[in-house]
Parts: C-alpha cells; sequence; structure tokens
C-alpha cells in the first residue's frame, strides 16, 4: 500500500521555526511472523500534536511504545526530542510522559504512595505530587489503595503519573478512556492542547482526535495509509480506515 | 542509591500491605520441619544432617520469595513505569536483591528457632554468631541468583517452574558450602566457628554471581 500524502500541515509559527520532536524513518517493527508497523515515516515539529488513527491491532500503541523506549524498531530510524533511538534512550527518558492502556500503577499501593514513588524516580518534588492530586480532583480519595478506586479515578492518577516530570513530549494511548466529562475537563490543562508541549495521541474518537490535531497518521495493519493535514482528512479517508 | 532505596522502600511497603510473600515463606519452612520431625522418627537431628535439612528447606522456602520478586512489577506495569524513569536500571536489580534479601533474614527469625525446636539436637546458642555469618552469605547466594532467574522467569509464561528449574542448578554450589559451613556448628560438641575454606568459597560465589548478574540485568530488561 502506498502512503497517501495529504495537504501540507497548516502553517504554525512553531511548526514552521521548530525542530522536529519526533522524526520516523521506513520503522518497522515485527513480533514474530506479524509485522505491526511497516515503513512508517513522518516527522512531527515541536509543540505539534499528531493523531494516530487506525482500527484496533493497526500498530497505534506499537509506535506509542517504541517512542516510549519500551520496544525497540527492528528497522529504520527514530529520532525523538533530538535523540537517536534506541541508542540514546537514556537521553529520552524522564522528557516524556506516557499513559497508555495500563496505568502503570501498584494496585496494593494508595494513589499518593504511587505518585510519590514515580515522583521519586523522576527526582521531582514531594509537593508536585499534591498540586497533581488536587488539580485532578482526587484530594478525598489519593489515600485509598488503587484497587479500590474506579477505573475513571485510576485513570485521573495515571494522567497525575504521566505528567508528574513536567515532559517535553506526551504519548498519549486513549487518553480519556474512562474519563467522566467532568475528571475529561480537569485533565484538559494536563494532557490536553493547552498543556503546550508536543503530543502524540491515539482514540477510538477519530473526529475528537482530528479536533485536536495538526497532524494525523492513518494507519491500516501497520503501515501509512494517510499522513498529513487533519484538514485534508475528511470522511473518505476515515471510511478507508475503519471500513 | 536513592533509586534503590526508593524501589526497596515500596516493595517491603507492597508487602506489608499484601503479606503475600513472606508469610508464606515462613509456613512453608515451619511445615517442612515439622514433616522431616515426623518424617525421620526420632527425637532430634544433629551435625551435618542437620545443615543439610536447614539450608535445603530455606534454600525452597526462599525460592517461594524468588518466584513472586517481580510478579508485581510485570502485572501492575512496574517494569514500564520504572523504564520509564531517567535512572540507572541497575538498580532495579540491586533493589530487588536487595528487597529479597530482607524477606530472606525475615524468614530465617521465624525458621531457625522453629528447626531449633521442632528437630535440633544441641542447643543452638554457642554457635548462634557462627550460623548467622553462614546464612548472611548464604541469603546473598540466593538473593543474587534468585533476582537474576526470577528476572529471566517472570518474562515466561511458567514462571513457577523456571525460575527453580534455572536457579536451583545454579545454587548447588552455594548449598554444599553452605551446608558444609554449618555441619560443624550444629553438630553436638561441635565448633562455634564456621570452617574457613567453606565461608571462603561462599564469599568467593556471591562476589562472581553479584557481579555476573549486575552485567546481565540490563539485557534482561530489553524488549
Amino acid at each position: 500500500m502506498r502512503p497517501r500524502i495529504l495537504d501540507d500541515p497548516p502553517s504554525t509559527s512553531s511548526a514552521d521555526t521548530a525542530p522536529a520532536a519526533i522524526e520516523l524513518r521506513g520503522l518497522t517493527r515485527h513480533f514474530g511472523e506479524r509485522t505491526a508497523l511497516q515503513d512508517v515515516t513522518i516527522a512531527v515539529p515541536t509543540g505539534a500534536t499528531l493523531a494516530v488513527l487506525g482500527r484496533n491491532g493497526a500498530g497505534k500503541s506499537t509506535l506509542l511504545r517504541i517512542l516510549a523506549t519500551l520496544l525497540r524498531p527492528h528497522a529504520g530510524e527514530v529520532t525523538v526530542l533530538g535523540e537517536p533511538l534506541p541508542r540514546r534512550g537514556f537521553a529520552v527518558r524522564g522528557r516524556l510522559g506516557l499513559l497508555g492502556h495500563d496505568p502503570l500503577l501498584y494496585r496494593d499501593l494508595s494513589g499518593r504512595e504511587n505518585l510519590r514513588y514515580h515522583a521519586r524516580l523522576h527526582g521531582v518534588s514531594p509537593d508536585r505530587v499534591e498540586e497533581l492530586i488536587v488539580a485532578v480532583g482526587m484530594e478525598r480519595r489519593a489515600d485509598e489503595a488503587v484497587r479500590l478506586l474506579s477505573r475513571g479515578m485510576t485513570q485521573r492518577l495515571a494522567v497525575c503519573r504521566a505528567v508528574l516530570h513536567q515532559p517535553e513530549l506526551l504519548l498519549l494511548d486513549e487518553p480519556r478512556a474512562h474519563l467522566d466529562p467532568a475528571a475529561a475537563v480537569l485533565a484538559e490543562p494536563l494532557i490536553g492542547a493547552g498543556a503546550g508541549v508536543t503530543r502524540v495521541l491515539t482514540s477510538h474518537d477519530p473526529r475528537s482526535a482530528l479536533a485536536e490535531a495538526d497532524l494525523v497518521l492513518g494507519l491500516i495493519d501497520g503501515r501509512v495509509a494517510f499522513a498529513g493535514s487533519p484538514q485534508g482528512f475528511g470522511d473518505a479517508e476515515l471510511r478507508e480506515l475503519y471500513g | 542509591m536513592r533509586t534503590v532505596a526508593t524501589i526497596v522502600r515500596k516493595d517491603l511497603l507492597l508487602e506489608l500491605r499484601t503479606l503475600e510473600t513472606v508469610p508464606t515463606m515462613g509456613l512453608f519452612a515451619i511445615a517442612t520441619f515439622v514433616i522431616f520431625h515426623f518424617g525421620f522418627n526420632r527425637p532430634s537431628i544433629q551435625g551435618q544432617l542437620a545443615a543439610g535439612v536447614l539450608t535445603v528447606t530455606l534454600l525452597f522456602a526462599g525460592m517461594l520469595g524468588v518466584n513472586r520478586l517481580f510478579v508485581a512489577e510485570r502485572e501492575q506495569g512496574g517494569f514500564d513505569g520504572f523504564l520509564l524513569a531517567p535512572v540507572d536500571r541497575t538498580a532495579m536489580f540491586v533493589a530487588k536483591a536487595a528487597s529479597l534479601l530482607v524477606f530472606l533474614i525475615v524468614l530465617e527469625v521465624i525458621a531457625v528457632p522453629a528447626f531449633a525446636l521442632l528437630l535440633l539436637q544441641p542447643s543452638v546458642g554457642r554457635s548462634l554468631p557462627g550460623l548467622v555469618a553462614v546464612l548472611a552469605l548464604a541469603d546473598v547466594a540466593l538473593a543474587v541468583i534468585g533476582t537474576l532467574v526470577s528476572a529471566i522467569a517472570v518474562q515466561t509464561r511458567a514462571r513457577d517452574l523456571i525460575g527453580p528449574l534455572l536457579g536451583l542448578p545454579l545454587l548447588i554450589p552455594a548449598l554444599l558450602a553452605t551446608a558444609r559451613a554449618a555441619g560443624p556448628l550444629l553438630a553436638v560438641h561441635g565448633s562455634s566457628a564456621p570452617p574457613g575454606k567453606w565461608m571462603a568459597i561462599l564469599a568467593l560465589y556471591d562476589l562472581v554471581f553479584a557481579l555476573l548478574a549486575y552485567a546481565l540485568f540490563d539485557y534482561l530488561l530489553e524488549d
């Protein structure tokens, strides 16, 4: 499949002048016999938001895990925040935040204990933990074991964990999953466009993802189907991507 | 060191909350001593036999802790959370070995008095400092090898099988040295100090495998 290059990305001051926060050239990743990503090429300017769209199993989460240094690419070049991966992965860790399907929280520790644990790993002050607990409205439940919290409350804590160290790059895999509208509003300054950082996000709601994207990458079976501006991404492309 | 302390603190807190590992190890050791007590059909044992029973029981009880060492990291995203932090990956190895060491020490605080009560003929009082030194070196061996094999086993589906299958053969030299060093301490009218040769072998084993595990561990965390 040959990727369709959609219209050029909208001209914004940051996109014009800023160096690329992410550059992928021919990125390929396999899981055994299965190819999860094949020849993915795209550049994301610093400060921009890339929406990665595709059906379940299209390779969205794999792409995010490679950018997060948790998976190694099997072919191609990956540069994140100016550092080539996986060789310089250590220079990128701590500068990115990952909010994935798994909240990365210990179920038998409280939310506050989990966040303090991650804060110590990242060398962040405990004051930042308290600030974030208030920001997501978890003051009254922060001392309960995570296993006792609803999935939505756990997701609020996962948002806190992802942004605890004020990362330059946010990798957001279905970031608003399980959040009710009020919680989504609370999380918006932390992970939304207002966060002011480069973002890569996936969503099962492509229209809302397109609404906040500067760039869109459509994947079908791990291959790039579309890449470019969301303005060039219409109903026909959505139908092609999601069948 | 700060990262190591952070992970150890978290591990101990998790164990205090769940009580999944140390009580299991302690109960296993006591149950084993009770079975030996009836199985031997004699009131007590001493010397090399006692040392063998104590060492093997502690080893098997320790393997229960080894099997659970990385379960929370694997099942609750602890590995990913750690790998996303800008810290030295070998801190995870040192911290997990230290946590396992603490679990083993608590196990022995429970198991050794139970062993003395249920099986041992001579009083352990006079030889206690020597026995503590032997068990300390044995604990380091089990903590180092246990952490290494647990990190390998937890990546597999059959982790409860893979851990002992890899760990026990590697631990045979340590088991041998521990039993030989403890034998004279547990004999009636035995020595109050462990034999220097076996202590030196045990210490050398600890050093070699600690360096080897430290060097290898980083690769185990790679995908």
